[in-house]
């Protein structure tokens, strides 16, 4: 996409990007000749559609993530683990790792904590009585 | 008024090169890889998560480096068929691949969702088909690019039914990537697989060759055959319904060696 300064014959310049937090994107552009500076708005769709392809309107100003797109944008649908959490995790038996998992999930999400670390562990191991898990 | 091609001063965001650099960092994790086998069928329900998970045990059994990429994103089924209970999984922030039976290094959707749960993205749920299938190409994008799969001598894809997601590849790696195709003995599969096959040698694909998955029971038919004729490819397997550990180490051997798929295109 490109905005061309009818007046002036001149491709516009991007300028800013904006992201208002209600799914909608503004980018602005100026012309280099005679500064008119245009928005342009997208709706969340487009805004998605975009989003959904991981690159940045205005270019990228850091290298991308791992896992970027899937991170921002799949529904888990629990809290997220943190690296502690996770190694902490895995010394609990396989046979029952499971169903340990499930049960700190579940405490994070009855009290809407969007990660596991190892203290909110320690933490839901004293509250639920579940010493040596 | 000039055009769009006519308008020719540098873009800043760079949209294609984005675009480009997303490709080359595919490129880039691919380059360890010896060879790309996508395991794919027209037809669901015919086992080819079953026969990608059990030829890359026989083939990491057997010595070589394996990875699968579960590319089901949405019945991704690879982790109940290659989980090793003990090994520590991918994650968002551990992006090394999970290590399942035999050695097998695999990453799959469904190690990011909880049980049960269906791939579902954030973002508007009205319209949501417009940009679904660019979502789902890009978590397949950073599945390739994102895993550190290290040295492998091969790398297999376990598809979704359909088509969808072989082209997706064929736009992520840059090159049509070598087939392997499954289907069971009926006529019914037959006629679906043909599609799937057609496709893919219209795209430039190589066929390696047909399992058939399911042979020996209720189902009665010829698909093998009669696909094996009409696209002068060889039936590699013939897979019963009890299949010993042998029946799966004799396919490794006859999976022809494919090209790699990144070579030509960067």
């Amino acid at each position: 996409m490109k905005f061309l300064c009818v007046e002036c014959d001149q491709q516009m310049a991007f300028a800013e990007r904006d992201l208002p937090g209600d799914g909608t994107l503004a980018a602005t552009f100026k012309c280099p000749k005679c500064g008119r500076v245009v928005a342009m708005l997208t709706n969340p769709m487009e805004t998605q559609l975009v989003s959904s392809l991981g690159v940045e309107i205005g270019g990228r100003t850091v290298p991308a993530e791992p896992f970027e797109t899937v991170r921002a944008n799949v529904v888990t649908g629990g809290p997220s683990w943190s690296a502690g959490a996770q190694e902490r995790l895995g010394r609990v038996p396989s046979f029952v790792r499971g169903m340990v998992k499930k049960i700190y999930a579940d405490y994070a999400k009855e009290r809407g904590i969007a990660e596991i670390t190892p203290s909110i562990m320690d933490t839901a191991r004293a509250e639920l009585g579940l010493e040596g898990m | 008024m000039r055009t769009y091609h006519q308008l020719t001063d540098p873009d800043r965001s760079g949209l294609a090169a984005q675009i480009g650099a997303q490709r080359q960092r595919v490129a880039e994790r691919l380059a360890g890889v010896r060879r790309i086998v996508v395991v794919m069928s027209g037809k669901g329900g015919v086992g080819k998560s079953y026969v990608t998970a059990n030829l890359g045990r026989a083939a990491a059994r057997s010595g070589r480096a394996v990875g699968v990429v579960d590319a089901d994103l949405n019945g991704p089924t690879i982790p109940s068929l290659l989980q090793d209970g003990d090994a520590p999984c991918t994650t968002h922030d551990r992006p090394g691949p999970t290590s399942g039976l035999d050695g097998v290094r695999y990453v799959s959707m469904g190690q990011f969702l909880e049980a049960g749960a269906p791939l579902a993205f954030k973002g508007p749920s009205a319209e949501s088909f417009v940009w679904r299938g660019a979502m789902e190409a890009s978590a397949l994008r950073e599945f390739l690019a994102d895993v550190e799969w290290g040295a492998l001598d091969l790398l297999l894809l376990d598809l979704p039914p359909g088509m969808q997601r072989y082209l997706e590849l064929c736009d992520i790696l840059g090159n049509p990537p070598a087939v392997l195709t499954v289907t069971i003995p009926t006529p019914e599969s037959r006629d679906a697989v043909r599609r799937a096959m057609r496709a893919a040698v219209d795209h430039g694909s190589e066929l390696l060759g047909i399992v058939e998955n399911m042979v020996g029971g209720e189902l009665k038919g010829t698909a093998a055959d009669d696909l094996a004729r009409e696209f002068a490819i060889p039936v590699i397997a013939r897979i019963p319904w009890h299949p010993t550990p042998d029946a799966w180490n004799q396919l490794v051997t006859r999976i022809p060696d494919a090209r790699r798929t990144t070579d030509d295109a960067r």
